[in-house]
């Protein structure tokens, strides 16, 4: 990469800019954290490797599989396009924050209960997608698979298609999606 | 990514001038596709400034007159949920809720997403292809490449990329109005003068110069939004980008189309406004099927396929019309 650059800035590696670093705090799942990180490192680096919070997970890197999956204020975002140095003073969760006085939160139960994955590598972001999800249908928003956008969406109505629809984001290459699509809809209905 | 610098700015006039001084400073909002352009190595800003938390930027603002004011920084996933936009232009909920992921949307900005640059895999090759956009005068790959995905209208020797943003196609279905504030101050440009075609400039994918920013896109009423549809086709049933979509728009008497908006996404360099056909619909009755066909097939006269694309033609007026039954059935 830094060849790529270099001949596109018309640079050598010796006229590079210094490395800058960028002090943030942040809540992550909770807890204040102080973190001092180059701009260019993203929030699920970050977690990983500066906070050994390893349950995230990197898959493709680019935004196209969901494996990074965590919240920041409460919805889901994909860490891997989300510079770390962007966040400070605010809260984050990852799949290690859903666990409440040791008890596991209802999705990450339902998980277990329908079989919602095999190698696991998928399963924090699902987790994490699934956990917003259906807040984001309790406030009434609306999916693609949504028949009429005229009234707010009741959560009544997460049908299969509706769940599937608004877990597109998040890959499985195990192909677990019925039982994923089950232990979602379980949780949602589920208080 | 390469290394680069990050501020943040508080301030709308101190980060135009910033920006319009440093040929490589960047703004960031969301940072979807600017992060994943780093990644990609298709561009190399020394700079980033962090334009969320100027402040008022966010706001989604239901007018009086019926119309729309949203502004640059509000998130895709907000402005689809919001009430008054799915009653009052339900064809740009749509276009928003047919794009990208729930985890996404949510970061996302509506000025960043008007602003995202091609899918064409050639300008995305991180081993650095081929591409005038990546590289002025590096030539196209895609022009005798694979080029299935690319466009069928207005394309260049330079350049056949197509402009990705399905929200961009509704909002020139909609003649949206981009507001930008540059340092001498604010101009309203016409959603259909925003985006360029190629030509032999392809780098340029709109007309913004350095120290401008996007600060709201406004939505006029008119009186085909409420029967209005976007529809997006596309290799998968969900995340995915578009090979073609339409935004549809229409207003009747007696089942006749009295007035109708067509623009279509996946065959153009920017959202292709279907004006021709617009005209030759006018008179005809939403249960003439053959007559509809018709009217639309006058806009593909001028299509230009390329090797791999030729089926856009038919697939494109297939979803145009799809689309504007489905618009004609909310009336």
């Amino acid at each position: 990469m830094s060849e790529a650059y270099n001949q596109r800035r018309g640079k050598t590696a010796s006229d590079m800019p210094p490395i800058e670093t960028v002090t943030i705090n942040v809540i992550v799942n909770g807890k204040p954290e102080r973190l001092t990180v180059e701009p260019r490192m993203t929030l699920l680096d970050a977690l990983r490797e500066e906070l050994a919070l390893t349950g995230t997970k990197k898959g493709c890197d680019r935004g196209e599989c969901g494996a990074c999956t965590v919240h920041i204020e409460g919805r889901r975002v994909l860490s891997c396009m989300t510079l770390a140095a962007m966040q400070d003073k605010r809260r984050v969760t990852t799949i290690e924050g859903l666990v409440q006085d040791a008890r596991l939160h209802r999705l990450q139960e339902a998980f277990i209960e329908h079989d919602g994955f095999q190698c696991g590598f998928c399963t924090s972001g699902q987790i994490m997608s699934g956990v917003a999800l259906i807040e984001e249908a309790r406030a009434g928003w609306p999916s693609a698979a949504t028949e009429d956008l005229r009234s707010p969406f009741d959560i009544g109505d997460l049908s299969e298609a509706e769940i599937r629809e608004r877990m597109s984001g998040n890959l499985c290459r195990c192909a677990c999606y019925p039982n994923i699509v089950d232990a979602v809809a379980e949780a949602a209905a589920r208080r | 990514m390469h290394p680069f610098a990050l501020s943040r700015a508080d301030n709308l006039g101190t980060a135009i001038a910033a920006h319009s001084q440093d040929p490589d400073l960047a703004f960031i909002a969301g940072g979807t596709d600017l992060i994943g352009l780093m990644k990609d190595h298709a561009t190399f800003p020394e700079r980033l400034l962090d334009i969320n938390h100027l402040p008022g930027l966010a706001r989604i603002e239901a007018r009086a007159d019926g119309g729309m004011r949203i502004g640059a920084l509000a998130r895709m996933s907000d402005v689809a949920a919001d009430m008054e936009v799915r009653l009052r232009f339900p064809v740009i909920a749509e276009s928003l809720l047919f794009a990208a992921s729930g985890q996404l949307r949510n970061m996302a900005s509506i000025g960043g997403n008007i602003m995202q640059r091609t899918r064409c895999a050639y300008f995305r090759d991180e081993t650095d292809g081929r591409c005038n956009k990546r590289s002025p005068g590096a030539g196209c790959a895609a022009l005798h490449g694979l080029n299935r995905n690319h466009a069928i209208f207005g394309w260049s020797e330079s350049c056949v990329a197509t402009n990705p943003s399905d929200l961009a196609v509704a909002l020139a279905a909609m003649d949206a109005i981009v507001i930008v504030r540059g340092q001498a101050g604010e101009r309203r440009i016409w959603f259909k003068d925003f985006h360029r075609l190629p030509g032999s400039t392809p780098e340029r994918d709109n007309i913004l110069d350095r120290g401008d920013l996007i600060v709201a896109v406004e939505v006029p009423a008119n009186t085909e939004a409420r029967a209005s549809h976007y529809l997006k086709v596309r290799d998968r049933a969900s995340y995915e980008f578009a090979l073609v979509s339409a935004a549809a728009a229409v207003a009747t008497e007696d089942r006749r189309i009295r007035s109708a908006r067509l623009a279509m996404g996946g065959v153009a360099h920017k959202p292709w406004r279907l004006t021709a056909a617009e005209s030759a619909l006018r008179g005809i009755s939403l249960d003439d099927i053959d007559g509809l066909r018709s009217a639309i097939a006058v806009s593909f006269l001028d299509a230009r396929p390329l090797a791999h694309n030729a089926f856009k033609i038919e697939l494109a007026q297939r979803a145009a019309l799809r689309a504007l039954q489905t618009a004609g059935a909310r009336i």
